[in-house]
């Protein structure tokens, strides 16, 4: 695929097979995709496809209609397709999504009408192919801040007694699925790959305000470094673009006062 | 094609493979091939909790535990191995929440438990709190907690390696395992992984059906695998239908939700489950209800403009416990079918779940070449495996359970054997040579079928024709289609034709796992002519245990895709529960 192609490919384009049924209710959506396999292209290109959806269609439905009958070639990942196992993290009409928890009809223009959707890769990790990107650095960030309980002394025989209180104290922040949604929404992390970004610290605060932890001044002290916290400028794109609803932003503050005032 | 050497190597790293990582890596030089990043396994789409006898809220004991899980098996449960997993559970829940696992807590600050589904007090008296819980997203902390100990134990992952075949050579004592050989889905490049011991922990294969819970990528490449090795599958015919999928999509509503105290209602409003299952209702077996709720349907009363479902009623649970205990799939029923469980029933239909059978193993994971004897270094565990835990209906969160327990002693028997045997054994001869045809012809193929026809026609007819029901008729249609789609796989070709991360040969490679997973499970329930568990025939509709109260082992024969299927039968091990009629 080299061609920069602006007009849509049409449902023919499939050389092989038939159509399948389009389903009665089903209005056509130009799917706007960035392309980019290094294999072959120089530079990214756009490329649209015309499919047909319905709106309760997830928008990871229409990519799966491209690959499946119009161009086996697309790449992407996707997994559980109900917003669980954050494979399919990628930039939907320019924001963070997962693409199986976006359904057509939140997309649409006014009136129902159809629309088109762009798709691009989640930015700041190097692309592989098509929206399908490196997630190596992103989870070097994870595994730095020690995302797991750190004890010391014997182990009791029976489970560590802990309140519901202190339980619900750090539960946002376990809801983390590591999309990337977050990290990759963050105008710093595009500029200095360096930082850790939300998703580290989210799993960082995960741990630090876990009653049961003796950790946290290690991962305090690692997030206090100058690729740590204090590289966040409050923009909250990671808390609007967190599937999971996670108050990423809230998590991240909570972490720099516990630095500033040395407790958690 | 680069070459490997390893002490352990472990294949998937869902729940299974990672807690036999953990174990494995801290006695032996252990690689984990993974064909997903581990976190995107399928184990985090698990919910409502993982059973144990801990008896932190009421009285319980593991033996209560043990005959829940062979009754709710309907007696093809391997006694022995039920017995195994039920005591062991205790400290399986334990050691998860001493690895940090956030647990709910009760007031006093112990483990919170919960009801679910066929656990009981005192074999059958009243429904139990013996679900271990985190809100309804227990099966993310666990893969969660196991990823976060797997990074702390510096485990080595392989991530986006696709195993597509293993190593055995024949030695003057049989057939040993030595290795696997992967496809490195980044480059297109294959790896020959040599090892003492190599571990399956591959899930299941639910995309044989159309509406399942499954991920799109359970394809059953591991059993698939073995299979192709000539060695056995065992009771591929139990699959099991969950009861409460989100009608139409499939996605998972955990049995949480009845547990907490949510009920079944057909169109009429009637707690139809109270007619099937008088004692405990709501919270029978999977088996029982989702064929319940099938009847409830094909008799008319099912709900909805083309009374194709039933509802699952949360509306007097309050908003409270939805959004504390059930945040997930309340959020679930909102985003897809924009229906809010605070104040309107969901609609609920039995989607493909699990599969009971898989790979058959002993207690120690210990792969068996045949009824008696294993592969020596050979090892599987969770959902690929058959141990056989869940006999022919795995209760509710007892797979958490299993992929704990037989993950654990996986992992700690490979180890074990790689530490007894002195030098790697030699792999056989261009052990990759399969695998290179394999992916080449399919490269290069420039026939004239599409992979998304040819699984959305099995997908259908499966779905028509072997699910919660099956009879002789239906079966046998599906085996016709099974075996045409067989035929046609043969001119299966891709459009990608590139090396780096081509998905769409990924793909054309899952299909063909599929298509022969999907006939054995059709072969075995034509031949099981009776009804037992997730086993439902409509024209046999009573269990036999005179004829059938055996497990099915269903072996290859030959080479090719569409080679005949021998089926072979296993005595079913038991210890002290006397088969009874199951009731509820």
């Amino acid at each position: 695929m080299t061609a920069t192609t602006e007009n849509p490919e049409t449902a023919a384009a499939g050389s092989r097979g038939s159509q399948p049924p389009v389903p009665p209710g089903a209005i056509t959506i130009t799917l706007r995709i960035r392309r980019f396999n290094p294999e072959v292209d120089e530079e990214p290109t756009w490329q649209s496809f015309e499919v047909p959806a319905l709106p309760s269609d997830r928008v990871l439905n229409l990519l799966h209609y491209v690959k499946w009958y119009l161009d086996g070639s697309l790449t992407f990942r996707r997994s559980c397709a109900h917003g669980i196992c954050g494979s399919d993290a990628m930039r939907i009409n320019g924001v963070n999504r997962l693409a199986c928890k976006v359904l057509v009809k939140d997309l649409l223009s006014g009136g129902g009408k159809a629309t088109t959707i762009t798709m691009e890769p989640i930015k700041g990790l190097p692309v592989h192919k098509d929206l399908l990107v490196d997630m190596e650095p992103f989870f070097e960030a994870f595994r730095a801040v020690k995302p797991y309980l750190m004890t010391t002394g014997h182990e009791p025989t029976r489970e560590r007694i802990q309140s519901a209180a202190d339980r619900a104290r750090f539960d946002d922040t376990t809801k983390c699925i590591l999309c990337a949604c977050c990290t990759t929404s963050c105008p710093v992390y595009w500029t200095e790959g360096s930082y850790f970004g939300p998703a580290a610290i989210v799993n960082a605060h995960r741990f630090i305000f876990d009653s049961r932890d003796e950790g946290a001044e290690e991962r305090l002290d690692i997030l206090n470094d100058v690729d740590g916290v204090w590289r966040c400028r409050t923009t909250f794109n990671c808390t609007d673009a967190c599937p999971r609803g996670i108050q990423v932003t809230k998590a991240i503050q909570e972490v720099k006062r516990a630095l500033l005032f040395k407790r958690v | 094609m680069q070459f490997h050497k390893y002490d352990v190597v472990i294949i998937g790293a869902g729940g299974a493979g990672m807690r036999a990582a953990i174990e494995a890596g801290q006695r032996s030089r252990t690689a984990v091939l993974t064909k997903l990043y581990p976190t995107r396994s399928h184990t985090g789409a698990a919910q409502g909790g993982m059973c144990a006898a801990l008896a932190n809220v009421e009285e319980d004991n593991w033996e209560w535990h043990t005959f829940d899980t062979i009754k709710g098996g309907d007696y093809l449960t391997d006694q022995d191995a039920a017995e195994i997993m039920c005591k062991e559970a205790i400290d399986a829940v334990l050691d998860l929440e001493k690895m940090g696992l956030p647990f709910n807590r009760t007031p006093e600050g112990r483990i919170d438990q919960r009801r679910f589904g066929g656990h009981t007090r005192d074999h059958g008296k009243a429904a139990v709190r013996r679900a271990c819980y985190a809100a309804d997203r227990t099966g993310h902390m666990i893969l969660q907690t196991l990823y976060q100990n797997c990074v702390k134990h510096g485990i080595e992952f392989f991530n986006e390696y696709y195993v597509l075949d293993i190593c055995l050579t024949d030695t003057p004592k049989g057939q040993v395992c030595t290795g696997a050989v992967a496809l490195e889905l980044a480059t297109g490049e294959i790896h020959v992984f040599q090892a003492k011991s190599v571990v399956f922990a591959t899930g299941g294969f639910g995309k044989v059906f159309k509406t399942t819970s499954n991920a799109h990528t359970l394809t059953g490449d591991g059993m698939g695998i073995v299979f192709r090795k000539g060695l056995p599958l065992e009771d591929m015919e139990f699959y099991q239908f969950h009861p409460t999928g989100l009608a139409g999509l499939g996605i998972l509503l955990t049995e949480g939700a009845r547990g907490e105290g949510a009920i079944l209602r057909n169109a009429d409003g009637e707690r139809f489950m109270e007619r099937y299952a008088p004692t405990i209702k709501d919270l029978a077996p999977r088996d029982i209800v989702a064929r319940s709720m099938v009847l409830e349907v094909l008799e008319g009363r099912g709900a909805g403009p083309h009374k194709d479902y039933v509802l699952l009623d949360c509306t007097h649970l309050g908003a409270e416990v939805l959004e504390t205990k059930l945040p997930d799939i309340t959020e679930f029923a909102r985003t897809y079918l924009g229906v809010d469980p605070v104040t309107e029933p969901v609609p609920v239909y039995p989607t493909a779940h699990y599969a009971m059978g898989g790979i058959p193993t002993n207690v120690h994971a210990e792969v068996l070449r045949d009824n008696d004897n294993v592969v020596p270094g050979l090892y599987a565990a969770g959902e690929c495996a058959c141990v056989s835990v869940h006999g022919a209906n795995r209760l509710g969160t007892n797979s958490l359970l299993d992929i704990n327990v037989f993950g654990r002693r996986a992992g700690i028997a490979a180890a074990e054997y790689a530490a007894t045997v002195h030098d790697h054994v030699e792999l056989p001869e261009n052990p990759a040579e399969r695998v290179v045809s394999m992916v080449e012809g399919l490269r290069e193929s420039t026939g004239s079928e599409r992979v998304a026809d040819l699984r959305i026609a099995l997908q259908n007819t499966m779905d028509t024709n072997a699910a919660v029901y099956r009879t002789e008729d239906t079966l046998k249609t599906a085996l016709h289609d099974v075996q045409q789609l067989k035929e046609r796989y043969a001119q299966v070709s891709v459009q990608d034709k590139g090396k780096r991360f081509n998905t769409d040969l990924l793909e054309a490679v899952e299909l063909g796992f599929l298509l022969e997973l999907a006939e054995i499970l059709v072969q075995g329930a034509l031949v099981r002519k009776e009804s037992r568990g997730g086993h439902a025939r409509e024209d046999y509709p009573n269990r036999d245990d005179t004829n059938f109260m055996r497990h099915t082992m269903a072996y290859k024969q030959g080479e090719g895709l569409s080679a005949d299927i021998r089926l072979d039968y296993k005595p079913v091990t038991f210890t002290r529960y006397k088969p009874m009629e199951r009731k509820y």
